[in-house]
């Protein structure tokens, strides 16, 4: 069983999201950070489980839910945690905040504010990397309610039409924003969809690591080898509210409790024994993952804030002198 | 040297960055045309788009760089962004500015953002070509110009030539530009003449060129305007009016200098933009000369724009709606006598 799974790497990523997500809620109870916060709590096993499965060469796209996927996409703790309280060290030197996490060098091609944003970009990327002979492949992540958005149906479309290697990554946690899921798919599932792009799709659980891993691995394994998209539904459940500060008032408490029954931190301590892992080598990894965390925060809080002036970067390449004055 | 329309010399342009750098690639709805009927004679590049200016690319370079898309401007659109930042240069083609509406996410909140809202990693070096611009009876959704709809977004460059020369080397230069380039092309300009080099040589966004020299007034015309704008000089000049013609050519950057510049030196101006007034480039402009020439102008800046109507179907309605020779000439007029 997931015999060749990075299994010390999963865990490892596994407790950096999770712990990393607990400081993140923390200082979005006492307001400590700017800007709109979204935690991944709940939905931990499907990142670990898909970037295991993916090359840290691979593309994805990511959402505004972002933290999770920088983390298994080896982003420094250093720079998400920078990046979040909008200092210069960040990912983006604080120009994108908590929603875009994002590193380019990391094969991120972008956390996007926007709702089914990323399929149809990494559509693209695919497409380049596939006509230019190269063996890289790109994953989309998104929502539940991204699949009722027309442009994920035209990224579908097209990346069968050109039979692109690109992984469709629908994390189902349940809600999309304060809206049940099932109440708001008209097929039992999202992969049920995917028929009329005649595109492979499953649903598969979302809360064990390992199952993750294992559902990815041969689909990954088959862009790779030249096949075209496929689409995996995870089935998770978001523990927190859609942002941070969200009542949850939607959540029936029993909903909570039933699903943080699976919490894939709790099933992934249940199966250390079976990796290979003992109690206390776990204790001993989780202890360095709050020390890397710590640091990490601690760090980004003592870095310095951008100048305001650093706001006119970037905009264009070369804008000529002279031609803006805001001061 | 030698005579070009609009049309082939984008059409050059494109072949000439196509035939330097195999990562320049096409995508749009029938840029060739007849796909799914290759085996047909005629088929291929049936179209070259609706108004022909990529025909013959497809025959040349294949389905694999010439990429007929579904109707789905937001799927190739993005799909462009997401290439553009892993090596392709692609050009997109949206059939009409109007459709802008249907892919517009990814133009202003993707390609126009990645590079600033990520640090500065990342670069989407795409061009957007479109078609704007009346004049052509397609009424109020085939119509328009939008050109400030473009230029408002931070992160997009706007170009818009009025000249075959300008269009091909401004084509060059987006394609070969490492940011996104919205290319906005007048659908009654596609057959204009201009002699245009052979040679692939890429023009200068943010420069402005001076079509006509004059002390008496500075006339800033956009795209087709400046045809307008030429024609209303030569009827000025008659009168003893020299009028000076300045053709932004890019509005964003915006060469702010030569505007100012002319403005200073002949004390008046007149924007003449074929597009809707509110918050439009004749607007941005004229506030521009009004905040930093202020001390030069010896009359009122004049506007003329089209009324801020949709863009009307029936010829006598849109022959109106269009600003005309005669309607720039009295504003000059009416500025020089101020």
């Amino acid at each position: 069983m997931a015999s060749d799974a990075p299994v010390d790497w999963m865990y490892r990523t596994l407790f950096r999201i999770r712990l990393f997500e607990d400081r993140v809620q923390e200082l979005a109870r006492t307001h400590a950070v700017p800007g709109y916060l979204h935690t991944y709590l709940g939905s931990e096993a499907i990142a670990v489980g898909v970037m295991a499965a993916l090359r840290q060469d691979d593309w994805i796209t990511s959402t505004y839910r972002s933290h999770g996927h920088a983390i298994a996409k080896n982003v420094s703790l250093h720079s998400i945690a920078a990046e979040i309280h909008g200092r210069t060290t960040g990912t983006c030197k604080g120009r994108g905040g908590s929603m875009h996490i994002s590193d380019f060098d990391k094969g991120m091609l972008g956390a996007l504010g926007i709702v089914a944003a990323g399929p149809p970009l990494a559509l693209g990327a695919a497409l380049q990397e596939r006509r230019t002979g190269s063996d890289r492949i790109a994953a989309s992540f998104f929502g539940d309610g991204a699949p009722h958005n027309g442009v994920f149906h035209e990224a579908a479309g097209l990346a069968k039409q050109w039979d692109a290697p690109v992984l469709l990554v629908c994390e189902n946690n349940g809600y999309a924003e304060a809206t049940a899921t099932d109440w708001h798919l008209n097929t039992d599932t999202v992969a049920d969809m995917m028929s009329a792009y005649a595109i492979p799709a499953q649903t598969v659980d979302g809360m064990d690591m390992f199952s993750v891993y294992e559902a990815a691995k041969p689909v990954v394994d088959r862009m790779r080898a030249g096949g075209g998209p496929e689409l995996i539904e995870f089935v998770s459940y978001r523990f927190s509210g859609q942002y941070e500060g969200d009542k949850q008032a939607y959540q029936p408490p029993e909903e909570i409790a039933e699903a943080k029954k699976r919490d894939p931190v709790l099933l992934a301590r249940e199966r250390a024994a079976q990796m290979g892992l003992t109690s206390d080598a776990l204790a001993t990894l989780e202890a360095e993952i709050q020390q890397e965390v710590d640091d990490a925060f601690a760090a980004a809080e003592r870095d310095p804030w951008p100048e305001p002036e650093d706001a006119l970067d970037e905009v264009y390449v070369d804008y000529p002198e002279g031609q803006i004055r805001y001061a | 040297m030698r005579e070009l329309t609009v049309k082939d010399a984008i059409n050059e342009g494109l072949r000439q960055c196509m035939e330097a750098d195999s990562n320049v690639v096409l995508f749009g709805e029938d840029i060739a045309g007849g796909q799914g009927r290759d085996d047909h004679p005629g088929a291929m590049d049936a179209w070259g788009g609706p108004f022909g200016v990529t025909q013959g690319l497809c025959t040349q370079f294949g389905r694999e760089r010439v990429r007929d898309t579904t109707i789905a401007e937001a799927g190739f659109f993005g799909a462009a962004v997401g290439a553009a930042m892993v090596g392709m240069r692609p050009v997109c083609e949206l059939m009409y500015a109007d459709f802008a509406g249907v892919c517009f996410d990814q133009m202003m909140n993707q390609a126009a953002k990645m590079r600033y809202m990520f640090g500065g990693k990342q670069r989407v070096p795409m061009v957007m070509r479109t078609v704007v611009g009346a004049g052509f009876r397609a009424a109020a959704e085939h119509s328009q110009t939008l050109y400030s709809l473009f230029a408002h977004i931070p992160g997009l460059k706007v170009v818009a030539p009025y000249s075959a020369s300008d269009a091909k080397g401004l084509m060059i230069a987006a394609v070969q530009d490492d940011d996104p380039v919205v290319f906005l092309e007048h659908k009654r300009l596609y057959m204009e003449t201009d002699t245009v080099d052979e040679a692939m040589t890429p023009l200068p966004l943010g420069k402005g060129i001076v079509r006509r020299s004059g002390d008496d007034v500075t006339i800033v015309a956009v795209q087709r305007m400046n045809l307008f704008a030429l024609q209303a000089a030569e009827a000025l000049a008659e009168q003893g009016v020299e009028a000076e013609i300045i053709d932004p050519r890019t509005y964003s950057p915006l060469d702010e200098e030569m505007i100012l510049g002319s403005v200073e030196k002949t004390g008046r101006l007149v924007v003449v933009d074929e597009s809707y007034p509110r918050c439009s480039l004749a607007a941005d402009i004229a506030a521009l000369a009004a905040e930093r020439a202020f001390g030069s102008l010896k009359a009122p800046i004049a506007r003329v724009t089209a009324p801020h109507t949709p863009v009307p179907f029936s010829p006598p309605m849109e022959d109106y709606f269009i600003p005309s020779v005669d309607r720039i000439t009295r504003r000059v007029r009416e500025t020089i006598d101020y």
